[in-house]
């Protein structure tokens, strides 16, 4: 199968050695729970529940509200003892509302229906269950996996590719999730294959990952539809428009969406999350953290329950050799700083990554040479010291006429960059200001507007009155005489 | 257990860095010139040495005031090498035997108003050694054109220690002996051009001519170093060094008594150390691959003209100057597509699908 | 002879040249709309007075003649500062403008006596109730300009900062400010 090269892309250091090794690890039931309501992108759960209920495994707490959203389930049975501010996994640090779970150690599942036959289901029921299950994409975006299958009901997908890549430095979840549970997620890509009705379907995998190839090749040797295709080890190797470019040749136009040629991604864990929830019936409640770093004494991957605090898994890895200069949540190209280790695994966790100062090779920031590193390395084919000399001097427009807008945030131009300029952060700053001034520019818009309504509305009042008026006093002159 | 407290202010990803920084950049150009520099020095005697090292006092005095008077941090700034590189360079580019006063104040001039008046490394629009030579060469022709035959270290006309303090200190003209003209005289004199002989001495620098640009094989291994590692990009001496070679030969075939051939033009003078030292410094070049390639063929273009239709002997110094006058044009006006559009920034059409609706 | 000559030169091309580029300016000259009209067009538009001019229209032509500086608009803020400046040709000095961030009016419900002299007040119909009724502010439309919380009698209107949120938070510029 031929595979298509995309543009830019950076060979950082793997770091996958220490944790790849192991098997996955599953973690004792933490003492507390705390489940956000909002672990995906678009609107934020509804709480069902009220502190002091008593909830079974798989039970759901919080249905899903509007189009782009996702159920949270209990990841084990307990009380309800808080629903509340906690604070969210998130670089800023603020809370968002959290329902805290006190488990009762008896992880007593609520009754679940498995389908009969789950390749019987229609589209729409498949689409259905994923959604019930509150699936999202568990490679880090957490967009909700059923928004994507209904995309594909709305346009025709010919390809189907389930993303192996793990390109991030460091996390090894997927694959581990790939050499243990490969007749799963190959069971799991079948049906969302069956979801969208695709023609061909591609498991593409980093061949930094040979083993992982191999058992998933025996996977789905069976499938004639299902091919595994190794791909070239490069960072951002798992991004979906640089793997719809790997793997079709085919670029996703700006601001479309993959489905719109005929094309969808999904990630692995997201195709064994859809397996227990098609075939199982049972709710994504626990997922494959990868802990590592240097700073971390025995790195390894773990299941865990979604809403355990970052402490328990670092306590359960060994805790840390040294003092680590950042923790994460996700790899070290994209992933967040996390606020506190008090902040809980959600959804879209990927890994705990506690690096030492050795590993970041952090250094000062010194005048930019102009090498053009970073454009050489921008999958995106931006100017990336063009674009930060403008956001530097607040000229945030001319970075968006210059394609600020179309910048993944991968970070590849901040990792090369010999000046160690802040890139990724600059980038991260005018796209946040973009997307203030677009705010202000449409409460402006609809300032205007009503003013202008206003105005109409004391004319029309003020004409009413002044034609009432003369009105009148012919009427009592009327009367008068 | 060792803790650990989170950072009050969120740092945006990645969190992981390459190893490459500036200070080592710059370190690993100082490597590449070492074998042209340790050539010089060996073929021209120890006033060589001494022009080396008063170029670069030049250039690190010069940065150190102008940092202090604007107030900046000198030891930091200093410390990313960026002097020492342009005082390297630039001692590359003038006659063995300078006097003290050519090499210290072209080392002055590169930094005070080639570089420090733009605002410092990154900033400035034109290369500064360049700037420099071509700021000596104009006002002091006489000692920018002094060139010596090359009398290798302890040989018995080499100079000594002390003898080579008083070439350089001592003012005195240059005895009529030693001077000479330099390997790419022929080019306007019209002389006969290039046997292998005269060749095989262009490439190991046996004959007079700047202190460490004669040796276009040490320059090559320098240069071959920064390929290898990616610090420069191999688009500018790529296309540099083929236009060059494609201009002479296309005129060579022409009238091979006028023009000589490209091994020539390629091995004599400064275009080897243009090639990979001075047109790939990454200040003055334009960021992208087609730009790059763009502006190394305009250099080599310029240096062809300039030696065979221009007044100067060599035209290496003028041509990096104009093409860095070019870069932003270049690079406003090269830019790579951005994925996802057509050229014009307009998103990409929707292929029409096979099975549409 | 030679003098006169290249005197005579120098002079037609002075004139050729200068004929060139006054047609250049008549034909390819930006037409320009008036200056006021696209100032008004960049105010809010919502008469507030929070600048001390009548309305927007007004500030506008104080604005053109230069009486009145481009951080003149409260409610307009950064945004609006810079899209002045810009039509003006002048620079903007962020430093200049008190940098609190929009503003929403909130009425303290234990206050409210429902007058209802805020509803009349507010430029965008931002306030909804009826007489000797709770007054609710509608963030969605509140502009933060302050008109009610002046004419409010018993003080009952607040100005508050918009909360951060998980939604709103941005990301700070590097090196400026969260040291």
């Amino acid at each position: 199968m031929k595979i298509f090269r995309f543009r830019g892309g950076i060979h950082p250091e793997g770091n996958k050695d220490p944790t790849a090794c192991h098997p996955i690890a599953r973690l004792p039931l933490p003492k507390r729970l705390y489940i956000p309501l909002q672990q995906h992108i678009g609107e934020p759960a509804a709480p069902e529940v009220k502190v002091g209920d008593h909830v079974l495994k798989g039970q759901r707490l919080a249905r899903h509200q509007g189009s782009v959203s996702a159920p949270v389930h209990a990841p084990t049975s307990g009380t309800v003892i808080a629903i509340g501010d906690h604070m969210a996994p998130h670089p800023s640090g603020l809370p968002v509302q959290t329902i805290t779970l006190e488990p009762d150690g008896e992880e007593r599942w609520v009754e679940t229906e498995p389908a009969v036959d789950p390749f019987s289901l229609t589209r729409a029921e498949v689409a259905a269950r994923v959604r019930d299950a509150g699936i999202v994409g568990l490679g880090g975006a957490a967009f909700p996996a059923a928004v994507k299958l209904d995309a594909g009901n709305r346009h025709p997908i010919d390809t189907l590719i389930i993303n192996g890549g793990e390109c991030e430095p460091y996390l090894t979840c997927d694959d581990r999730l790939m050499r243990e549970g490969a007749g799963y997620v190959v069971e799991g890509v079948r049906l969302i294959a069956n979801g969208l009705g695709a023609k061909r379907t591609v498991i593409a995998i980093e061949d930094n990952k040979p083993e992982a190839l191999e058992a998933m090749r025996v996977a789905a040797a069976a499938h004639p539809g299902i091919s595994v295709l190794r791909v070239p080890s490069r960072y951002p190797m798992g991004s979906e428009k640089q793997l719809v470019t790997t793997v079709t040749g085919r670029e996703i136009p700006a601001g479309k969406l993959s489905a719109e040629i005929g094309v969808s991604v999904h990630n692995v864990g997201t195709a064994l999350a859809v397996c227990r929830a098609v075939r199982f019936g049972k709710p994504l409640v626990s997922r494959v953290v990868t802990v590592g770093g240097g700073a971390i004494r025995n790195p390894r991957n773990v299941v865990v329950p979604i809403g355990t605090p970052a402490a328990d898994l670092v306590e359960f890895c060994g805790g840390f050799t040294v003092t680590p200069t950042r923790v994460l949540m996700g790899g070290p190209m994209m992933g967040q700083v996390l606020p506190g280790l008090e902040a809980p695994v959600v959804k879209g966790t990927s890994g705990i990554i506690a690096l030492t100062a050795a590993e970041a090779h952090a250094a000062s920031e010194r005048a930019c040479l102009h090498c053009g590193r970073c454009v050489d390395v921008c999958p995106v084919g931006l100017v990336p010291l063009e674009l930060a000399a403008r956001v530097r001097a607040g000229r945030i427009d001319d970075a968006a006429e210059l394609g600020m807008g179309d910048c993944l945030s991968c970070g590849c131009c901040a990792y090369v960059c010999p000046a160690h300029l802040p890139l990724a952060h600059l980038f991260n700053y005018a796209k946040g200001e973009i997307a203030a001034r677009r705010e202000a520019q449409r409460k402006a818009e609809e300032t205007r507007k009503l003013a202008e309504a206003r105005r109409l509305r004391l004319a029309a009042e003020a004409a009413a009155k002044a034609a009432r008026r003369p009105a009148r006093t012919t009427e009592k002159a009327e009367t008068e005489s | 257990m060792t803790t650990w407290t989170p950072n009050r202010s969120p740092v945006a990803a990645p969190h992981v860095h390459g190893r490459a920084n500036v200070p080592q950049v710059m370190r690993t150009v100082l490597l590449a010139l070492l074998p042209a520099t340790a050539t010089g020095v060996w073929l021209f005697g120890w006033p060589a040495l001494n022009t080396v090292l008063l170029a670069i006092a030049g250039c690190v005095a010069a940065e150190a005031a102008a940092l202090a008077i604007g107030r900046r941090p000198v030891g930091h700034t200093l410390a990313d090498g960026s002097a020492v590189v342009t005082g390297l360079i630039l001692a590359l580019c003038l006659p063995p035997w300078a006097p003290w006063w050519l090499a210290l104040l072209g080392g002055v001039f590169a930094i005070v108003v080639g570089k420090q008046v733009f605002g410092g490394l990154g900033q400035n629009v034109l290369n500064p050694a360049m700037l420099a030579r071509v700021a000596l060469l104009v006002s002091f022709p006489l000692e920018m054109t002094a060139w010596v035959a090359p009398q290798p270290l302890f040989s018995a006309a080499s100079p000594g220690l002390v003898e080579g303090l008083a070439i350089t200190f001592g003012g005195g003209p240059l005895p009529d002996a030693v001077s000479s003209a330099t390997a790419l005289a022929p080019l306007k004199l019209g002389g006969d051009f290039a046997a292998g002989e005269a060749l095989l001495a262009l490439a190991l620098g046996t004959v007079p001519g700047s202190l460490g640009e004669t040796s276009a094989l040490a320059l090559l291994a320098g240069g071959a170093l920064l390929v290898a590692r990616r610090i420069v990009p191999w688009q500018i001496p790529a296309a540099l060094l083929g236009t060059l070679a494609v201009l002479a030969a296309l005129f060579n075939q022409i009238d091979p008594a006028h023009y000589p051939g490209p091994l020539l033009h390629l091995l004599g003078g400064s275009a080897m150390m243009c090639a990979f030292f001075i047109a790939t410094d990454p200040v003055g070049a334009p960021v992208t691959p087609l730009g790059r390639a763009i502006f190394g063929a305009g250099i080599g273009a310029l240096i062809y003209v300039i030696r065979t239709w221009g007044g100067y002997p060599e035209g290496v110094a003028f041509a990096v100057l104009l093409m860095n006058a070019a870069t932003p044009l270049i690079d406003r006006l090269v830019r790579p597509r951005r994925y996802g559009r057509l050229r014009t920034g307009a998103p990409l059409p929707l292929a029409p699908k096979e099975d549409g609706r | 002879m030679t003098m006169i000559l290249s005197v005579a030169v120098v002079a037609a091309l002075g004139l050729g040249l200068g004929w060139l580029l006054g047609l250049a300016s008549q034909w390819l000259g930006a037409t320009t709309d008036p200056v006021v009209e696209r100032l008004t067009e960049a105010l809010p538009g919502s008469q507030c007075g929070q600048c001390g001019y009548p309305g927007c229209g007004q500030a506008a032509i104080a604005l053109s003649k230069g009486e009145a500086p481009v951080t003149l608009c409260p409610p307009g803020g950064r945004v609006v500062a810079e899209k002045l400046a810009e039509i003006l040709g002048t620079t903007f000095d962020p430093g200049n403008l008190p940098d609190r961030g929009p503003l929403l009016a909130r009425v303290r419900t234990d206050y409210c006596i429902g007058c209802s002299r805020c509803i009349k007040s507010c430029p965008t119909d931002a306030i909804l109730g009826a007489t000797k009724q709770l007054h609710v502010v509608l963030e969605e439309a509140c502009i933060g300009c302050g008109a009610c919380a002046e004419v409010c009698p018993t003080g009952g209107i607040d100005l508050e900062g918009i909360p951060v949120t998980l939604r709103n938070w941005r990301w700070h510029k590097p090196g400026v400010g969260h040291a």
